[in-house]
């Protein structure tokens, strides 16, 4: 009774949250009912077994991306409303190509069944372990240069990130260290021979 | 009433038909398109976790874990591209993005 119950509870929360980021007139809130349809995305997870995804979903999406975003939103000071200004011109045929797209979905969802030998197909089956522990086993064995090759992607995007959006400004005093090591004694200062009774 | 895979594709097809509206709604904001892709995929790895679920294979939820990465990546380049386009332009919206003449 109760897992029908959270699962409506859930999805309608979800499909309501991603209702009001792609009709909300304030970006901000277009944000912040991201991160409600993610956490309830999660507890959809939850349901289904997946605690570890559910978690990272959690920090990934609502911890970073949906951070990053927040910080974007807040941080490009446009006119966000004439900006939606003429979009309303294009519903009609966004409403064709969603409905097509949702109708040949549900077509497909309701006409198919598994293949009989799909139980001996299985790559890599739940095993007696809590989900964290047989999904590490999984990941640091069967997929592990899938993985690394994940963490390079990450590590690309970063380095992007930073030399996309890095810039140098004028008039900022920076210290060269190149020019402090390599600097001589003769360029700083001056040896005076003083001679007596005169001063410098 | 037993809740089984269906109920989870169904909502996923919701969800992915959802974000491809949102992009032709808000074609003019870069930013709300971004979030749009990211709930396509968040209906994407719906599909992979429910069938993972329901098919006793923990591979559906390995390539959920690559989806994230890949999302997460894509999402502070495509952040980092519009930050600076910004600088540049004075503006975000869809039409200025031409100079490319494409």
């Amino acid at each position: 009774m109760l897992q029908p119950l959270a699962f409506y509870l859930f999805s309608l929360v979800t499909l309501l949250s991603a209702t009001f980021v792609i009709t909300a007139k304030n970006p901000v809130h277009s944000v912040l009912f991201l991160i409600l349809a993610f956490f309830n995305a999660a507890g959809l997870f939850v349901l289904l077994g997946a605690e570890f995804v559910a978690m990272i979903l959690v920090i990934v999406y609502v911890g970073a991306v949906a951070v990053l975003f927040l910080f974007v939103v807040m941080m490009l000071d446009t006119g966000f409303a004439e900006l939606r200004k003429g979009a309303l011109q294009y519903v009609p045929i966004g409403l064709v190509i969603g409905g097509v797209l949702l109708a040949e979905l549900i077509f497909i969802y309701s006409a198919w069944e598994f293949a009989p030998s799909i139980t001996n197909n299985i790559a890599s089956p739940v095993t007696a372990e809590s989900n964290t522990v047989s999904l590490g086993l999984l990941l640091y064995t069967d997929y592990v240069y899938a993985f690394q090759i994940a963490g390079l992607i990450l590590l690309v995007a970063m380095i992007g990130a930073i030399v996309l959006t890095h810039r140098q400004r004028s008039g900022v005093r920076r210290q060269k260290i190149k020019e402090q090591n390599t600097r001589k004694r003769d360029d700083a200062m001056e040896v005076v021979k003083v001679t007596t009774g005169k001063g410098v | 009433m037993e809740i089984g895979l269906e109920h989870y594709l169904t909502l996923a097809a919701i969800l992915f038909t959802m974000g491809i509206f949102g992009i032709f709604l808000n074609r003019k904001n870069v930013i709300i398109i971004l979030m749009c892709i990211e709930l396509m995929l968040l209906a994407v790895n719906i599909n992979f976790v429910a069938f993972s679920s329901f098919l006793g294979d923990l591979t559906g939820q390995v390539f959920t874990m690559f989806i994230l990465t890949v999302a997460a990546a894509e999402a502070a380049i495509g952040l980092a591209i519009l930050v600076i386009f910004f600088r540049n332009k004075g503006s975000i919206a869809v039409e200025d993005i031409s100079s490319m003449r494409g």
